[in-house]
């Protein structure tokens, strides 16, 4: 810098001055584009604030919905995970479970999502790609092998084909000699984000609903210690939804799987303390964190108020959070370990009840053994050096959190009455509507990066010469593997029986029969994942979207 | 096909179709690209998900497109993009212009160029730098 030899003209503004100024017209805004104020203070606080911030563990649960929050109990580390054939992911799972990790979860291969076989032509490239492949009961009970079912806590992140896979899950627990009521975890069967957000789909949104509703009734009657649905928001905010879209649509998605089974005449007590949420921790610490805090809150005063629930675990909502895949980069992939940890931090200090933290190499590959140990280390170090789990909702109160907290509840009900006027959930999501407000807000974003309007560090600005971290490789011959273990199982089983139990499958779906008894039967004989979806597809049809962009 | 025979290209506006091969269904950065091709005035024609090689070689033969952008994030791209080049040679197009934009690791990014593909964009690619790339590509292409 020039030393200030020359002297300042009588005009012209000091530098304190000058940037007073500047700081005055720069405008602040969260990541969402939601505009932030100078400060906060006690005007900032609602009137009622005291009963809206209440206390931890009490209705309107906004500070958390246990009292004694991670004093009581840390969070569950569950690091998702599931590639290649089921050999190689349990292998990874003894690995995880090793190395501390509290609980499973499951990640399937495209082709199982979508309900395609690994054999089928559709499946070519993508078998074990970015998940596990599990065709038959077979594939599922070497996924588990030498993992205590009655032990562990296992999730699964499937939707379309969720009633399948939790088939599975349950008739090799039986073979492990623990009953159904004694299996715990959690399956995500929310297939509104589906047609929203992740796109992986078997049949029209009205036979879906209908599989979702049957699978809530048979785990309220037979798996008590079951997740039968978990709301996804993650999904909604990586295509781009912002924070407030991610809490509006979730909910909105959340109490539409409330009326369907008050419909279908199960008790709101009796299976709402078994829905679960999962949302995404993004990279505008304060604002995810407001975001949590809002759900819980609304959550709470719509299930007493409006579904009519009388226990407190019912209003209760609890989540399970992971950090955004969509804030990854590819390039200086280290990087990626200080975002996941600010990210994870915020889904703690929100109150989550478990966390996956992503690996830094995901924007390039599936994470090598070395990323996914960083990255469930950096979970224990928030948990055991941090501090942060001394005391509950360690920012309540705060001015600001609790601002934001109020504007997120409010952006929601705004979604909430749009959605409304459209006819609700599944007729808004039928019209595009959710669809096309998350690609409006993706597109808004790029171009805040393209214009350097939002900096992301080692992308828009301090940009370097890129150096190669090693990545994870899958053998393509996995896909051999697979699909041979699949030919045998057909060789080997009583394609009679297979037969029936198709049968019997297809009538269910034309009638109003739960469909998950058929489903187990079928299971039970060997049936294949993408024969039980085949012939439900013949009933029901399957589904195209209309693309908008 | 040659620029003799051809209605010839340089007047009418750049068409391209935007591909989601694969069954993934991970179509934020596609319908972003589509829109921004789009916005700079070129017809773009987006295949929507699930698509096989087959059904996006269709649709760039029915739209006589002259560039092709294909998606992929389900780890898949050394299965399908050397099936859709395939394909595009077998029906004998060699006019068009290729590019790839997804999670592609450095190596295979190399393998791609060297099977014909013109250009690869990984994630953090900026818009204008893709919308120029095919404009620029599609215009060299037809001198």
């Amino acid at each position: 810098m020039e030393p200030s030899s020359t002297p300042a003209t009588g005009t012209a503004k000091s530098d304190a001055a000058r940037k007073a100024e500047e700081a005055a017209e720069k405008e602040f805004t969260t990541m969402s584009g939601k505009p932030i104020k100078a400060r906060y203070g006690p005007e900032d606080l609602a009137g009622d604030a005291e009963v809206k911030i209440g206390e931890p563990g009490q209705y309107p649960f906004t500070r958390g919905p246990y009292e004694s929050m991670y004093r009581g109990r840390n969070w569950t580390m569950r690091q998702f995970a599931g590639f290649g054939t089921v050999e190689e992911t349990n292998e990874r799972f003894h690995y995880l479970l090793d190395h501390g990790q509290t609980g499973l979860s499951t990640a399937f291969d495209m082709p199982t999502l979508m309900g395609y076989d690994s054999d089928h032509a559709r499946s070519l490239g993508e078998v074990g790609r970015e998940g596990v492949a599990v065709d038959t009961i077979d594939d599922m009970e070497i996924l588990f092998q030498g993992i205590p079912l009655g032990e562990v806590s296992t999730s699964m992140t499937i939707n379309a084909p969720a009633a399948i896979l939790l088939a599975f899950y349950v008739l090799v627990g039986e073979q492990q000699g623990v009953s159904s009521e004694k299996l715990s975890g959690t399956i995500q069967t929310d297939i509104l984000k589906e047609y929203i957000a992740q796109k992986e789909w078997c049949f029209p949104v009205e036979p879906a609903m209908r599989l979702v509703t049957d699978m809530v009734e048979y785990c309220t009657e037979h798996m008590p210690r079951w997740h039968p649905i978990s709301i996804s928001g993650y999904h909604i905010r990586e295509a781009g939804a912002t924070a407030a879209q991610e809490l509006a649509f979730t909910l909105k998605d959340g109490f539409t799987y409330v009326e369907r089974a008050i419909e279908r005449g199960i008790d709101v007590d009796a299976f709402a303390p078994r829905l679960s949420f999962f949302f995404n921790a993004h990279i505008d610490f304060f604002e995810e964190i407001a975001k949590y805090r809002a759900a819980r809150r609304i959550w709470a005063r719509e299930l007493k108020e409006t579904y009519g629930a009388k226990k407190p675990e019912s209003m209760r909502l609890r989540f399970h959070t992971q950090t955004a895949g969509v804030s990854l980069t590819a390039q200086q992939p280290l990087n990626n370990i200080v975002r996941t940890a600010i990210e994870a931090l915020a889904g703690v200090l929100g109150g989550t009840q478990s966390l996956h933290t992503n690996s830094f190499d995901e924007a390039l590959a599936l994470p090598t053994e070395e990323a996914v140990r960083v990255a469930l280390r950096t979970q224990q170090i928030i948990a055991e050096e941090t501090g942060v789990t001394n005391t509950p909702d360690p920012l309540g109160g705060s001015y600001f959190v609790e601002s934001l907290t109020d504007e997120m509840e409010a952006e929601a009900y705004a979604y909430f009455d749009k959605i409304d006027e459209l006819g609700g959930m599944v007729e808004a999501v039928r019209q595009n509507f959710p669809q096309r407000e998350i690609g409006e807000a993706a597109f808004d974003f790029q171009r805040r990066v393209d214009d350097g309007e939002f900096t992301i560090v080692g992308v828009n600005q301090y940009v370097t010469e890129e150096e190669d971290v090693p990545l994870l490789h899958i053998d393509p011959a996995l896909e051999t593997k697979q699909v041979e273990r699949l030919a045998a199982t057909k060789a080997k089983r009583d394609s009679a029986e297979v037969e029936t139990a198709l049968a019997a499958l297809k009538e269910a779906a034309a009638g109003q029969a739960n469909l998950m008894y058929p489903i187990l039967d079928a299971a039970r004989v060997h049936t294949t994942e993408g024969e039980m979806i085949e012939a439900m597809q013949e009933v029901f049809g399957t589904y195209t979207e209309t693309p908008v962009f | 096909m040659t620029a003799a025979t051809a209605e010839p290209k340089t007047d009418r506006k750049i068409r391209v179709v935007v591909a989601k091969p694969g069954l993934d269904g991970h179509d934020r950065g596609a319908k972003i690209i589509a829109r921004a091709l789009r916005d700079s005035g070129m017809e773009v024609i987006y295949t929507g998900l699930h698509q096989t090689p087959e059904q996006i070689v269709e649709t760039v033969i029915q739209e006589d497109a002259d560039a092709i952008g294909v998606s992929i994030l389900s780890g898949a791209h050394m299965t399908l993009v050397p099936k859709i080049l395939e394909l595009l040679e077998a029906e004998g197009i060699d006019d068009v212009l290729i590019t790839v934009g997804g999670t592609i690791p450095n190596k295979d990014i190399d393998d791609l160029k060297a099977m014909g593909v013109s250009g690869v964009f990984t994630p953090g690619a900026p818009t204008d730098d893709i919308v120029e790339f095919i404009r620029s590509g599609v215009k060299d292409r037809e001198l």
